[in-house]
């Protein structure tokens, strides 16, 4: 809708985005609801580039020498820990905010090639369990579903307390999405809206949480890994009170992290972006000589192999993906266009997974629409992005000449922009230059 | 019956080998001394089970209970009987913060009194406390049913769903969308049964019922104010 007029100009204070939030504001008088992640611009991984290899760096054969990509989750205190094939995982996702055959494809295809998938604010389903070789289960405020029998039978514990798309805020599901399953499973009347808690309901700061954690441990009998997720704020702390609290592993979602259903203004205003969040968290775990032996797992905005690469080159030993995996599915996709027009909306910018509508059968209930994705073609779908993304990520590894994907490091990255240079503590390209590290003389 | 000291024996391997008997061991009591205020005792039982913790236990005792029977002599500390699916869990002492949080089934029976959360987020279970309870009881609590003979503190029932509330005492507060109800039959029935289950000597009419107003069921301009 670019107006042909060149004698009138939009407002870049009040462009039409923020004067239509204001219209519908006042007609509503409610704030926005919506799901997905982020839409501002934000210092992201795009901002750093490979140096490669050169003269001083050797570079390794591509599809002859090996390139490494499994990691183990959990080494430290559990019996089993996890072992994935690559260093991708499939992030905690509602059954409730998703469909069962979505939660089936998610298990499916992260199956195939060998990686977790996670439950999510609502229970595990069956059909999860079937579909996820390798299945982690989230302990959340909220409690929904929760039962010793589930958490008995899941390979590792996730403890979330934050995410980075409402870092502090608790869950929403929206009426329309409460079916009498999804009622069922949390025990909740169906139909109506459901806020589910921002905090625990039995500890508060780290010293309970140690508690609870083992708490975790003796319930399990110390067999699985216990994880503990946070949205990205004041990272370096966090995450260094989650390691004294006894986590196996960091789970750190940057703002950008996708969510099924959040106050607009929580999404875009709260928390620090994947990139600035990382070193803060990997600062933590060198400092208590942790690095590495408890797991950092990342997620927030991991969209292509290049964003894989540049995530562990900081220095995570995996990443993890919620809104990528569901475009892989299908979400979003141009075969839908009419009923996303229907809904107001177009392929590629719908994002209203809390209405329960979606075309592609994928943030429903809606059992007609659920129908139209077929979990072993979504599966199929997800292995297959899974499985670029890993190529991508060895490719760069290997110009860097390294033998697995974990041996990147920062000093085989550059930044484009001086804030991207000042968060992630590589120099700004062309030159040696860290914002906020002063050259020692 | 099974002795355990705990000053001899830690708790991890108390929890064990009650996690690791075969079933049918109903009739074998056991008997746990020195608890010490230590955390985490008898959590995570799957078995019929008859516990006595002679003394205080800390944080999470019996925290996700199935099935067992645990009476504890002294005090309990922060979340007794957590996410309890059914059997029993009673304390003759007081319980600290967060009494029977998230519990699903089974009965929670506190001689003395509660504090803070008590039955936050309860999910089905019973709970019966013969003292008083601190602020934000029942906060959010989905379902199940709580009697309290003594007197509740500040917002009591806040954002409830549809647990139901009994206080025969004071209630300092009200939470949000938590309302006085009617007692009907069905209540009046309900409530005597759970007094005679737990051999009080109560008066029921002396109790009101407390519930939720179901006006947060649905997000609303008009509601602005409690969200
Ligand atoms: C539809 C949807 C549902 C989600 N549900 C949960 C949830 O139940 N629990 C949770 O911790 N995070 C949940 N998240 C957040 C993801 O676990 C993850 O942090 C986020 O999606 C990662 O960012 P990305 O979407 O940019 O990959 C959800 C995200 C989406 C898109």
């Amino acid at each position: 809708m670019t107006s042909q007029n060149p004698g009138i100009r939009e407002s870049r204070l009040f462009n039409r985005d923020v004067i239509h939030e204001i219209q519908r504001a006042a007609e509503t008088g409610i704030y926005d609801i919506r799901g997905f992640g982020a839409k501002r611009q934000l210092p992201h991984f795009d901002d750093l580039l490979f140096l490669g290899a050169s003269v001083s760096r050797y570079p390794l054969e591509g599809y002859r020498e090996r390139c490494d990509t499994n990691v183990t989750l959990g080494t430290v205190n559990a019996e089993k820990p996890i072992e994935i094939d690559i260093p991708i995982t499939i992030a905690g996702m509602s059954f409730g905010a998703l469909s069962v055959n979505a939660k089936e494809a998610l298990g499916r295809g992260a199956s195939e090639v060998g990686t977790t998938t996670t439950t999510g604010d609502g229970g595990m389903t069956s059909e999860e369990r079937r579909y996820s070789t390798k299945l982690v289960y989230q302990y959340l405020p909220s409690r929904y579903g929760m039962n010793p029998d589930d958490l008995r039978k899941a390979d590792a514990i996730e403890v979330v307390i934050g995410q980075g798309a409402k870092p502090g805020g608790g869950g929403m599901l929206l009426g329309q999405k409460i079916t009498d399953r999804v009622a069922d499973m949390r025990t909740l009347p169906a139909g109506i809206d459901q806020r589910s808690a921002c905090r625990h309901p039995d500890w508060t700061g780290p010293d309970d949480l140690a508690i609870k954690i083992i708490e975790l441990r003796e319930v399990t009998d110390w067999r699985v890994p216990i994880f503990v997720k946070i949205g990205a704020t004041r990272t370096y702390y966090d995450t260094m009170l989650a390691v004294k609290a006894g986590a196996d592993v960091i789970i750190l979602d940057g703002m950008q992290g996708g969510t099924a259903a959040t106050q607009d203004v929580f999404i875009e205003h709260v928390g620090i972006p994947t990139l600035a969040a990382v070193p803060q968290a990997v600062d933590a775990l060198q400092e208590m000589d942790m690095h590495r032996k408890i797991q950092l797992v990342v997620s927030g905005g991991i969209r292509s192999g290049a964003d894989v690469a540049k995530c562990l080159a900081l220095g995570a030993d995996a990443v993890s993906i919620g809104t990528a995996a569901l475009i892989a599915l299908g979400c979003n996709h141009p075969r839908w266009q009419q009923d996303y027009e229907k809904l107001g909306t177009s392929a590629g910018f719908y994002d209203d997974y809390h209405e329960g509508k979606d075309p592609a059968g994928i943030s429903t209930q809606d059992e007609d629409l659920g129908s139209r994705l077929d979990p072993i073609a979504g599966g199929r779908r997800l292995a297959n992005y899974l499985r670029v993304l890993t190529l991508e990520a060895q490719t760069l590894a290997r110009a860097c000449g390294k033998s697995h994907v974990l041996n990147l490091e920062p000093e085989d990255m550059v930044a484009l922009t001086i804030e991207a240079a000042a968060m992630a503590r590589v120099p700004l390209a062309g030159t040696d230059w860290i914002p906020g590290k002063e050259k020692k003389l | 019956m099974n002795t355990v000291d705990l000053q001899k024996q830690s708790v991890r391997d108390l929890n064990h080998a009650l996690h690791q008997l075969p079933e049918g061991n109903e009739n074998v009591g056991w008997e746990i001394l020195n608890p010490g205020g230590k955390h985490n005792i008898a959590c995570g039982l799957d078995r019929e089970l008859n516990i006595r913790v002679d003394g205080h236990a800390g944080y999470y005792c019996a925290g996700m209970n199935k099935r067992a029977d645990v009476t504890v002599t002294g005090n309990v500390g922060v979340g007794v009987a957590e996410n309890m699916m059914s059997g029993s869990v009673f304390v003759q002492g007081n319980a600290g913060q967060s009494a029977g949080a998230t519990a699903r089934g089974g009965l929670l029976v506190i001689d003395g009194d509660a504090a803070a959360r008590c039955g936050i987020s309860m999910k089905g279970v019973d709970i019966v406390v013969k003292g008083s309870i601190g602020h934000m009881g029942a906060f959010m609590g989905q379902a199940g049913r709580m009697v309290v003979c003594g007197n509740a503190g500040e917002a009591l029932g806040d954002s409830l769903y549809e647990a139901r509330i009994y206080v025969k005492g004071s209630v300092a507060s009200l939470g949000a969308d938590c309302v006085k109800k009617e007692m009907r039959g069905q209540h009046v029935q309900e409530l005597q049964e759970l007094l005679y289950a737990n051999g009080l000597n109560e008066n029921v009419s002396e109790f009101t019922r407390y519930g939720s107003q179901r006006n947060l069921y649905h997000f609303q301009v008009d509601n602005a104010l409690a969200y």
